[in-house]
């Protein structure tokens, strides 16, 4: 009884636990690599994760996809995660379009998409900032 | 059979995700994600959600592709390897990660009938549907009709992250006879001209 | 320029009109399978974009300016918006189309038809307008470096 219990949670819950490993993996890319066409990458695996997600919490066992057969005893799944993801999916593709602009904008003025060859070149202007002022004074 | 499809599915989703954190080479980077997109959809399809796998095939496989290939064509197509690897991070992800698990503990059993995002609005959509509207897909009915305020206000947000890549890289903003920044060359009023 | 990526010109100019008959299937098959404007739009933009890619960019900007482009993403929006607005002057809340045909089944179909046909138009004319804004500016990267 305990077995069959703990064998039903398992399988029951391993979809999130899923979820989540490939949540993690899309957040490490986030914060571990430098280059900032990667980030978005990462980014991009993080809300795909967070769609399954979702898309899961209205799967029902047995059911079929939400469109009217006709037959009376058929089961439908929950059709509200489906709207609210099927537009997510396309607000993402164009916040993505926004990021990789401002990726091209940054690749012009700092002639690198790595990140700490930008903080790097952000310091060294300012210390150059602050010696020019220093020799004004 | 269909656990032993959505495990499958879950091994090619993690491997290619991982083989993205170690991979130098952005193109193949970009085609992994591509890669990525497909088999998500792949997942959608087995949970139901048909209407979420066709527009991420076309989105994630399609046009976001196309936009990245096109962001490597004018910025760089490798990455640059780390100098040194920190723990750090790992440490971080690793603990969100344990947090995420834990907060999964309280949910309740996947495709479960019973589950509360089940009993409250989404079988009252499903109810009224054939009566109200008289649409087959209820994703359609609920999208465009029941709940068409929200999508009105997505359909503002693609509006305005298109005017936001158009005053970036267009050079709509840009007065005539202002500079062009480092690294672009003249000959790009070529194409943008007219 | 001509010469070169024979196979793909001629896939290309096999493919583009089924991709956009497909795209306009989508669009209006919307109500009864899977499909409907966000699909719709990005299946047809993707017509014009491999079309794009294989041509050039020069011949897609002659088919359709920018400021054609520039002008639909502004008409998607306005005709989402002014279904509701018109659905409030026939006395209903805004985006309740209950009253656009005589009856309210007809008019909740002609309201869905014309709120997809707007999320259709938008979504198509953003991400034709992102791919112009990418592809117009010069590459830094030659050809042979990939």
């Amino acid at each position: 009884m305990e077995g069959g219990f703990e064998t039903g949670f398992l399988l029951g819950h391993m979809n999130y636990w899923l979820f989540v490993i490939l949540m993690m993996t899309g957040f490490y890319i986030v914060v571990a690599r430098g280059n900032l066409l990667k980030k978005i990458v990462g980014l991009n695996i993080f809300q795909a994760a967070v769609f399954m997600l979702y898309i899961s919490v209205g799967k029902i066992s047995g059911a079929t996809a939400p469109i009217i057969t006709g037959n009376p005893d058929e089961v439908y799944s929950n059709p509200l995660p489906h709207v609210l993801i099927l537009t997510a999916i396309v607000v993402g593709i164009a916040t993505t379009a926004l990021g990789l602009a401002l990726i091209v904008r940054i690749n012009e003025s700092y002639g690198t998409i790595e990140e700490d060859e930008i903080q790097q070149h952000d310091l060294e202007q300012y210390d150059k900032d602050c010696a020019r002022a220093e020799e004004a004074r | 059979m269909e656990i032993a499809f959505t495990i499958l599915l879950f091994i090619a989703l993690v491997a290619t995700a991982i083989a993205i954190v170690f991979i130098k080479r952005l193109f193949a980077v970009v085609m992994l994600s591509g890669v990525f997109s497909l088999l998500a959809a792949l997942l959608f399809i087995v949970m139901d959600a048909v209407d979420v796998a066709f527009t991420e095939a076309a989105v994630g496989g399609g046009i976001s592709s196309v936009l990245m290939l096109g962001t490597i064509a004018l910025t760089a197509r490798t990455q640059k390897q780390p100098e040194r690897y920190s723990l750090v991070p790992l440490a971080i992800v690793l603990l969100t990660g344990a947090v995420l698990i834990y907060g999964t503990l309280d949910m309740p059993n996947f495709g479960s009938p019973d589950a509360p995002a089940q009993r409250h609005i989404g079988p009252e959509y499903i109810a009224r549907t054939p009566t109200d509207i008289d649409v087959p897909n209820i994703v359609t009915a609920v999208l465009a009709s029941y709940r068409g305020y929200d999508t009105l206000g997505e359909v503002v947000v693609v509006f305005t992250a298109g005017l936001g890549v158009i005053l970036l890289l267009s050079g709509l903003g840009r007065r005539r006879g202002t500079p062009y920044p480092r690294g672009v060359s003249a000959n790009r009023d070529q194409d943008n001209a007219q | 320029m001509n010469d070169h990526h024979l196979i793909l010109r001629v896939i290309t100019r096999m493919l583009t009109g089924p991709i956009l008959l497909f795209g306009l299937y989508v669009q209006f098959h919307g109500d009864y399978g899977p499909g409907g404007g966000f699909q719709a739009g990005v299946i047809f933009a993707v017509g014009f974009i491999l079309y794009g890619i294989v041509f050039s960019l020069r011949d897609l900007r002659r088919l359709i300016p920018d400021w054609i482009i520039h002008k639909l993403v502004a008409l998607g929006v306005l005709l989402y918006a002014g279904t509701g607005i018109v659905s409030m002057l026939l006395g209903a809340n805004f985006l309740d189309y209950n009253p656009l045909a005589g009856t309210p089944i007809g008019g909740q179909h002609l309201g869905i038809l014309l709120v997809e046909a707007g999320v259709g138009i938008t979504v198509f004319a953003v991400m034709l307008a992102i791919y112009y804004a990418f592809a117009g500016r010069p590459p830094s990267l030659n050809d042979e470096d990939w």
